[in-house]
């Protein structure tokens, strides 16, 4: 599963040989992410995040199985067991705010890494494994972090499940009983945080594993890169240690300023003041939101104000907010162009920024009140949001005429090194 | 590291300095890990609101002579017996050559407080709870407490006498605050 | 197959997005309520920023105006006796505070509820047994615990400073609807316009100890800090060992990039 010329693992300790010969997981990691594994040399910073996601599913886990010793999954003592954690465990508030934020730096290099994936085409054949498998991940970690934040049985948690398991309610006929199945009872309740809790803590490890096969199937055809052009030689490439390994050195250190900053400066910046008050079957916040990572979802949901066809808006509007991550795992057919990176496609160039500057938008408009303009702008924003990835982008990849493009991977590096020493040497 | 060293082997400027920075960012990584792991493991120490309960206030003034009460400490069993004359010479007749833990009653009990024996109702072979401390049970061969699980036979000086405990019953550390109030812990 | 059925399904969603466009009204529904409700004052506490440190003679004066004060209704179930030792405070000290307080107890000899003297490891003793007792005894309002109170509260520390402050008559032209009726007390920081809660604070309420003039925003400002703190009694060590964690941080990720930069100095890329 590698090229030709990747570098065999040869264990120099007789330990190691000797453990080489029994399991060869050195040479799984060597192969993986070691020496073993050629990767195009041409790499930009956004192939970074994939490593910091790994860090960050990391920490998720450490940080999460500590929290676990002191957390108590029952509704009448839940909140407590958080306060608990906070006040009196030995450095109980450091891991539980390291949790919490840790939560929203994953999906903030997650983000990055699927944008990353769209703006490259990285999901285009011969990766289109990767992405799917990707897709799967976002989506266990869409859940994960659901069922997470219902924990604390703050007002957000218990509103926040409310409306959540509401979502299937809008399913004609057997809505109401598969949402009292999920909750097992009619509104969220002991039974609720209970097996919230006990898949909270199940599902970042099936994360893990999608995550390894998302390697894996990644290590088939290898990395992509910013050229899209896939590798032909030897020099096309360098090996994951140690090029690699300190870049994304690098990569880390400035991801740990980030998250340090946001866990002990402002470890509520991204948070609800609401989260802070006891859950309340009684009464319900102002305003729901959701957290913030959910937000263009959110705004897809509430874009849908009209009973249409023989569907009302309800479940139009679940609908759509499932179909408009489901429409991910067909991106790789929807793009039949075979140019993968935006650099050589022109058309495919713009709608990405918009596209960019939509997800924006409905982020925006999924945090406001369901006053005007904020309506209009999620339905309009909605629009475009599936108009981009089920009209758009067919088309373009049919009319789109791409850029010249160099012959292979040295050739553009050595094409950039001829411009940058040229325009050096004009304005010297 | 040795595959950047040989990497750098073939530059004949500066190697020392470059492998000097690879190995100083390789060891910071290494320090702030090792950082990390601190809280993560001390956060299984006793939290605050634990350590707060640390020490307990007994009233001793309804205990007769010859009765004894179970109260809590640390949320341990702590048996609070007032001894009569009697067992305090029985337990002051004993030679200590003859105990496995030679403890005289004097050290385990407060100067002018003889008749006060506090100690932690643990059995100090496995940790369950002797009996003997409430009317009517067994208290043992030698008048002091027994323990139901393997048999241990303690003293009215709480020593043990009888069995597979190593050591006599804990003393926790106490003080009169008044005549009739002692605080454990 | 993908494409044109993505086609169809993407022209269902746009169609029902562009019907639900033209029949939602593109105005608001005026709410008068927005045109009184004021946004928070500005409080400024040793607490803030990035270099905090905690002013132990406001705690400590904040700690009297809730005891003598706020706590005939509110509780403040997260904080222990023992904690106060952080607004500096001797272990004999709290010892005698918490001695002052009745907790709930039972009668070790009839099983019957009953109290004792508060211990340091207690809790700050709730003014009310139960909800059904608090909203009995405040015209079926519910006085909310105050231990959180400032992480619980849209804009924090400024709106309960500012809601504390705030009372006052309503404006002239307040419709009729929104004034207060009776029980209710108007206060433009509170989103609903009027509140249950009728003022507490009136000058010279309390005499601190430290010979500070007892102003209503005196007794504010001070509450409002103890409150801060009561939220997150760890904020000040947070800040100290975040700056730490920030500057070992910074120097990994020089160094990270000068490895970098060292270990791809002879390749082009």
């Amino acid at each position: 599963m590698s090229f030709p010329w990747a570098k065999q693992y040869q264990p120099q300790h007789p330990l190691m040989q000797w453990i080489d010969e029994k399991l060869p997981m050195p040479r799984l990691v060597y192969n993986a992410i070691g020496a073993g594994y050629p990767v195009p040399r041409n790499l930009n910073y956004f192939w970074n995040f994939g490593v910091l996601a790994g860090a960050a599913l990391a920490i998720q886990i450490i940080t999460g199985i500590v929290l676990a010793m002191h957390y108590a999954a029952n509704a009448g003592v839940a909140f407590n067991s958080v306060e608990h954690i906070m006040r009196d465990v030995n450095a109980g508030w450091f891991i539980r705010y390291a949790h919490m934020n840790g939560a929203s730096m994953f999906f903030i290099v997650v983000y990055l890494h699927i944008f990353r994936g769209l703006y490259y085409g990285s999901y285009k054949a011969p990766r289109e494994m990767v992405w799917l498998l990707g897709v799967v991940i976002f989506l266990l970690m869409m859940a994960t972090a659901f069922m997470g934040y219902v924990l604390p049985w703050g007002q957000m948690s218990f509103w926040g499940a409310q409306v959540i398991t509401g979502f299937f309610s809008a399913i004609p006929v057997v809505g109401e009983p598969v949402r009292e199945w999920l909750l097992g009872g009619f509104v969220p309740d002991n039974a609720t945080l209970n097996r919230f809790f006990s898949l909270h803590y199940l599902l970042p490890f099936v994360i893990l594993g999608v995550v390894i096969l998302h390697i894996w199937a990644l290590h088939i055809p290898g990395s992509s890169n910013p050229t899209g052009i896939e590798v032909k030689d030897e020099q096309d490439t360098v090996p994951f240690h140690p090029y690699y390994t300190a870049k994304d050195g690098f990569g880390l250190g400035i991801f740990l300023l980030i998250f340090v900053a946001l866990t002990f400066f402002s470890p509520n910046m991204l948070g609800h003041a609401d989260n802070y008050i006891p859950a309340n079957s009684l009464s319900t916040p102002a305003h729901i939101v959701p957290e913030w990572y959910f937000l263009p979802f959110y705004a897809i949901l509430k874009a849908f104000t009209f009973n249409f066809l023989w569907i009302d808006a309800k479940l139009w509007g679940v609908i759509a907010m499932f179909a408009s991550i489901a429409l991910l795992f067909f991106l790789p057919w929807l793009d039949s162009s075979p140019i993968k990176s935006s650099t050589y496609r022109p058309m495919y160039r713009i709608f990405f920024w918009i596209l960019v500057f939509d997800v924006l938008l409905l982020g925006w408009c999924g945090m406001q009140p369901a006053e005007q303009p904020w309506v209009i702008l999620s339905q309009l924003g909605a629009i475009y949001y599936f108009a981009h990835f089920l009209v758009i982008i067919p088309i373009v990849s049919r009319i789109e005429r791409p850029l010249p493009m160099p012959n292979s991977i040295t050739e553009a590096v050595l094409a950039k090194h001829a411009t940058d020493t040229s325009s050096a040497s004009a304005t010297a | 590291m040795a595959s950047e060293s040989e990497l750098n082997a073939g530059i004949e400027d500066g190697v020392r300095r470059r492998d000097f920075i690879n190995i100083a960012a390789v060891s910071f990584a290494g320090v702030g890990a090792a950082t990390v792991v601190l809280p993560l493991v001390n956060q299984m120490n006793p939290s605050a609101d634990v350590l707060a309960l640390s020490s307990t206030e007994i009233d001793i003034s309804a205990i007769q002579p010859g009765q004894a009460i179970k109260t809590s400490w640390r949320k341990q069993p702590v048996f609070v017996r007032n001894l009569v004359a009697k067992e305090i010479a029985e337990a002051k007749a004993v030679p200590l050559g003859d105990l496995r833990d030679p403890q005289t009653i004097d050290e385990r009990t407060k100067p002018g407080k003889e008749n006060w024996l506090i100690t932690l109702g643990v059995c100090t072979h496995l940790g369950c709870v002797p009996l003997g401390a409430a009317e009517g049970e067994n208290r043992g061969d030698f008048g002091g407490y027994f323990c139901p699980c393997h048999g241990s036979h303690y003293d009215t000086a709480a020593r043990i006498r009888k069995g597979p405990a190593p050591t006599n019953l804990v003393v926790p550390p106490y003080e009169f605050t008044s005549d009739t109030v002692v605080t454990i812990g | 197959m993908v494409r044109p059925l993505g086609f169809l399904v993407g022209l269902g969603f746009i169609t029902a997005l562009v019907l639900a466009i033209f029949t939602t009204p593109l105005s608001n529904e005026h709410n008068a309520t927005h045109d009184f409700h004021k946004h928070p004052k500005k409080l400024a506490l040793a607490s803030d920023g990035l270099v905090p440190h905690w002013d132990k003679q406001q705690l400590q004066r904040g700690m009297q105006v809730y005891k003598e004060v706020c706590s005939a209704c509110h509780s403040l179930n997260f904080v222990a006796f023992r904690n106060i030792q952080d607004l500096g405070y001797t272990e004999g000290q709290v010892k005698t505070f918490a001695k002052g307080f009745q907790v709930p107890s039972i009668n070790p000899d009839t099983g019957e509820p009953a109290t004792r003297d508060g211990l340091s490891s207690d809790h700050f003793p709730a003014p009310y047994a139960n909800e059904v007792a608090a909203r009995a005894a405040n015209n079926n309002a519910l006085p909310p615990d105050l231990s959180l109170i400032t992480k619980a509260r849209e804009g924090g520390k400024n709106y309960v400073y500012s809601l504390l402050t705030g009372y006052q008559n309503p404006p002239q032209n307040l419709p009729k609807e929104l004034a207060p009726s009776t029980g209710l007390h108007y206060n433009p920081y509170f989103a609903n316009l009027n509140l249950a809660m009728a003022k507490p604070l009136s000058d010279g309420q309390v005499t601190y100890a430290d010979g500070t003039k007892a102003s209503v925003d005196q007794m504010a400002k001070d509450v409002t800090a103890f409150l801060v703190w009561t939220a997150e009694p760890k904020l000040v060590t947070r800040v100290q060992v975040g700056w730490a964690a920030f500057f070992f941080l910074l120097i990994f990720t020089v160094l990270t990039y000068l490895s970098y930069r060292n270990i791809w100095a002879d390749k082009k890329h």
